[in-house]
């Protein structure tokens, strides 16, 4: 990363370069960003995302992915309003227009025009924001306390990535941590017919009794791993790293393929920018190896649903 | 009073050192560093806490960024000081030596009937005010070493070894205190003499608690991190007894791990509805 990391020595930025070789047909280069914001600190992060932004562009990503409410740090508590942006910020604006060839999903606190604060990823694209994923599922338990400060999203929505230079695009759609934790909302981004789930996170590390290596870990490894699997598609997951009043963020940041593997060991946790290739051959093969998504029946589900919604009427 | 003995294991307590050790070494590390600090400070006893802590702040920090003080008391037993030397010796810190029996004694003075829980209190104190006096003068943060079984019995002194800016093992039972210790090689006398806060001479934590470590921290974490009822414990084949005074113990300690309470006046009153993180901007 160009910009100097914002404290710790630890903060260091590893550098994983992409690999020269050919570019395979259809493909779309990811970025995952795996830093470590400073609490409360919008103007720090913002510069900080830039220089990421600026460098991955320069790698030819066509996707750059940031963790959960990485312009400002997570556990904010009565900082919410103080950090947020707008649509119409100038934040958003000098990120929207660093977004040109590279898209940009940029974790942040969004204020409403009704001044509500949502914990919001923006996909930042064509010089503008493009989509907005608000987190529907805020975690009020254990050391979270989000539905305190925000107000949760509604909508589960999909977007077009496009690779530089093709017509074709990626459908993605967002997950946000605790979002991943409900099924449901994978399977609502499955039916809109994604290629990839794009899960921003900033997952706290804990769990460390022997055998367990870190509980956190362990459960997030296993759900990725699931999802991608069971609806036959890539999922980027990106989580950050640092300590917040002496919570440690795990890192751990990722590429699962439409098998179910992962595209290469996790990233550690420490500060990092690690790329990887999505491949449309490879979902092409998941997908007729293992045709789920063909088979999915929507008409059970929705017969089911509305069935279970007048029971739960009566 | 008398040692309960129980055969129930502490295996649900073993941790995985290596990735609890990196976390820990992260902790020192990022917390110093962020509120702009690049040294640490510690008060060392010569017993597994603070040894622990010590040998921790070295991996996270070189021992060039680690001030050891040993504050003996005249009735300290000579073996702690020995034993912290030692530590001292092993990771090549040279530690600075505060004698605390002029400033105790001093002030006994005017109270000679003093108990010793009070003159015990009263030397936790004591070490408490040096630490921070050499936290301002070196330009350190003064780290604690209180473990999760001590904070969670209230088997300590509220503002004085109680006290830290940073606390590195608060999350550990001291089981796994012993368990980490052995995992970074501290000094064997350091890690199998009885555990004692060498208030007074042979002071000795399990016989003041009543309870062997062993057994109270697997109550604990039943009861705490498993959140397990009184009688869902009870039904692991502990002593009923033992396990509800250890309950006791931790509601009526609660006090020592919360701020003073402030009386409630404004719309706005701090740490009840103006809530900020610590690492505000940082």
């Amino acid at each position: 990363m160009s910009e100097a990391p914002p404290s710790g020595s630890a903060s260091t930025v590893a550098r994983q370069r992409v690999e020269p070789g050919a570019v395979a047909d259809d493909s779309l280069l990811v970025a995952m960003a795996q830093i470590q914001p400073r609490l409360g600190d919008v103007a720090t992060n913002l510069a900080q995302h830039l220089g990421v932004i600026g460098e991955a562009a320069k790698q030819g990503a066509d996707l750059v992915v940031f963790p959960e409410l990485s312009l400002t740090g997570y556990f904010l508590k009565d900082l919410v309003p103080e950090v947020a942006v707008r649509l119409d910020s100038d934040e958003v604006r000098e990120l929207a227009a660093a977004c040109r060839a590279t898209t940009a999903l940029v974790g942040c606190v969004l204020e409403s025009d009704s001044s509500r604060f949502h914990n919001a990823v923006l996909v930042l694209g064509d010089g503008v924001v493009r989509h907005v994923h608000r987190k529907v599922y805020l975690p009020t338990y254990g050391l979270f306390d989000e539905q305190r400060y925000l107000a949760a999203g509604e909508r589960f929505e999909t977007f077009g990535v496009a690779a530089a230079g093709r017509a074709r695009s990626w459908r993605a759609g967002v997950l946000i941590c605790e979002d991943m934790w409900h099924p449901s909302s994978v399977a609502l981004l499955a039916r809109q017919d994604v290629d990839v789930f794009l899960c921003p996170s900033a997952s706290p590390g804990r769990g460390v009794l022997r055998g367990e290596a870190l509980g956190t870990a362990s459960s997030y490894d296993v759900m990725t791993r699931t999802y991608a699997q069971l609806y036959t598609s890539y999922l980027v997951y990106c989580n950050r790293t640092g300590y917040e009043d002496g919570v440690n963020f795990w890192g751990g940041s990722r590429v699962v393929k439409p098998d179910g593997t992962i595209a290469r060991d996790p990233a550690g946790s420490e500060a990092a920018l690690v790329y990887e290739r999505l491949e449309r051959s490879e979902l092409r093969r998941a997908r007729i190896e293992t045709p789920l998504l063909r088979d999915e029946r929507h008409d059970v589900n929705d017969a089911e649903t509305d069935r279970l919604r007048g029971r739960r009427n009566a | 009073m008398p040692v309960t003995e129980t055969s129930t294991s502490t295996a649900p307590l073993r941790i995985d050192s290596p990735v609890v050790c990196r976390i820990l070494e992260g902790f020192i590390d990022h917390e110093v560093h962020k509120v702009g600090f690049d040294r640490v400070v510690v008060g060392l006893s010569g017993g597994i806490d603070s040894s622990l802590v010590t040998a921790l702040a070295c991996r996270a920090l070189g021992q060039e960024h680690v001030t050891p003080v040993i504050m003996p008391y005249r009735d300290s037993a000579p073996s702690s000081e020995a034993d912290a030397r030692l530590v001292c010796e092993r990771l090549g810190l040279t530690p600075e030596l505060v004698d605390i029996t002029p400033q105790v004694d001093a002030y006994f003075t005017r109270f000679p009937d003093a108990d010793r829980t009070r003159r015990g209190n009263k030397m936790a104190r004591e070490r408490m005010s040096i630490l921070y006096d050499r936290s301002m003068a070196l330009g350190a943060l003064v780290l604690g070493t209180s473990n999760k079984s001590e904070l969670l019995l209230g088997y300590g002194t509220l503002f004085g070894d109680m006290a830290s800016a940073l606390n590195p093992i608060g999350d550990l039972y001291k089981t796994q205190v012993f368990e980490l210790a052995r995992a970074v090689e501290l000094p064997e006398p350091v890690v199998t003499k009885a555990p004692s806060a060498d208030l007074w001479a042979g002071q000795s934590d399990e016989e003041d608690l009543g309870i062997r470590y062993a057994t109270v921290d697997v109550v604990l974490y039943h009861l705490v991190d498993e959140r397990m009822r009184v009688e869902e414990v009870v039904a692991l084949g502990f002593d009923a007894a033992v396990v509800e005074d250890v309950r006791r113990r931790v509601r009526t300690s609660q006090y020592k791990r919360r701020p003073p309470l402030i009386a409630k006046l404004s719309n706005r009153t701090i740490d009840r509805d103006f809530r900020y993180p610590r690492d505000w901007g940082r």
